[in-house]
């Protein structure tokens, strides 16, 4: 059956806390996920106090301060700290985000700050995403065409065909909504998830692409596809305001299509 | 344990190329049930209080017979597949998960036949 509950050794415990400088006006408390494998120790939750005088106003602007100033072995992914890269999606007050996209005055009361669910821990902030990665290659992200491409130009589509990929192609790929969805808890290991599904629908809806039926070939399935039960958890939580479980029901509405 | 690679594991055995069929069949007789269902409703609440003769003269009307046997069918095929998808998403051990699959299939179907075999009788038979 189904794990609802964390193993022994997963459960988090009670960690460090890092009171703020003294004279600190405006403090608020960060409790933050720290896991090491190294020491074979259970998880743990520490917990520190910033002064937001003295901080930026974003979770990762605290994220840097933490590892910075208070304790440099706080690990997380972090790079273009304007949510186009899509490497510091985590678990920010119960939601998965960006955290250089979620402002720090959002959050009521203690901000906490776990690695994104149900994924391997590697480190602190930092999963293990080699199974996402591999789901991602498994649909052949590019484009496959049988018409040799035009040497000297490129592959022409119209403005009405280029549209359809609206809500798509803006997808960074940071899995927030892959981890957020309750269905790839469970089967994660045969169910593509809502972004890797929404890729598969980038290429399935464009125009350019020869190979819409073997893609579809390729998706229609109890596990890969339809394990997606329209929860729209992913809907909800995607930073970039996209609509995974949409792209995901207009793959479905493909494959019935093709059956009429 | 496994050395297999991650897109080794995650192609596996590759798309089973079916599931529209579950698709498109749990939909329609979610379809179908909207107005059977609404059928059914008036139908009891108008029968309240019949005495059996009554109700059987009910049932015998042709159009009264189809569309209960049609509930009867829409009933479990839609229960069917949808036991089937729970089990799908919450049973991980194989052996369970195909014994389980079949059980539901079996059980829909006994069930389903029964109750229109039922139907069937006191339409035909009576007493």
């Amino acid at each position: 059956m189904v794990e609802f509950a964390l193993p022994a050794n997963s459960t988090v415990q009670p960690g460090k806390s890092h009171p703020a400088a003294p004279g600190a006006k405006r403090v608020k408390t960060f409790q933050i996920y720290r896991y090491d494998p190294d020491t074979g120790a259970n998880p743990r939750l520490d917990s520190f106090d910033i002064d937001l005088d003295d901080c930026g106003p974003m979770v990762l602007d605290a994220l840097l301060k933490v590892k910075n100033e208070i304790d440099s072995t706080l690990t997380f992914r972090r790079s273009c700290r304007e949510g186009i890269c899509g490497s510091c999606a985590m678990n920010i007050d119960g939601a998965n985000t960006l955290a250089c996209l979620k402002p720090i005055a959002d959050i009521k009361g203690p901000v906490k700050i776990y690695p994104l669910p149900h994924l391997p821990v590697v480190k602190d902030l930092v999963p293990d995403l080699s199974v996402p990665y591999a789901q991602l290659a498994s649909i052949k992200p590019w484009m496959q065409t049988q018409t040799p491409q035009p040497p000297d130009r490129e592959v022409l589509q119209s403005p009405e065909e280029r549209a359809k990929l609206d809500g798509l192609w803006e997808c960074i790929l940071c899995f927030c909504c892959q981890t957020s969805c309750p269905s790839y808890w469970w089967n994660g290991d045969r169910y593509l998830g809502p972004a890797v599904l929404l890729q598969a629908a980038r290429w399935i809806h464009d125009s350019r692409d020869e190979f819409t039926g073997e893609r579809l070939d390729a998706l229609e399935d109890p596990f890969r596809l339809y394990r997606c039960h329209t929860i729209m958890n992913c809907t909800s939580t995607c930073p970039k305001g996209l609509n995974p479980a949409k792209a995901i029901g207009s793959i479905k509405e493909k494959i019935a299509e093709r059956q009429f | 344990m496994s050395l297999r690679s991650p897109l080794g594991r995650v192609r596996g055995l590759g798309s089973a190329k079916q599931g529209v069929s579950h698709f498109l069949w749990q939909r329609l007789t979610a379809v179908a049930l909207v107005p059977l269902a609404i059928w059914f409703v008036i139908s009891v609440v108008s029968l309240a209080g019949a005495d059996y003769s009554h109700f059987r003269t009910w049932l015998s009307w042709p159009g009264n017979t189809t569309l209960m046997i049609l509930l009867i069918f829409a009933v479990f095929r839609h229960a069917q597949l949808g036991v089937q998808v729970v089990v799908e998403d919450y049973v991980h051990d194989a052996g369970l998960k195909l014994v389980s699959l079949i059980a539901v299939k079996f059980i829909a179907l006994f069930f389903g036949v029964f109750a229109a075999v039922s139907v069937l009788r006191v339409v035909f038979v009576g007493g």
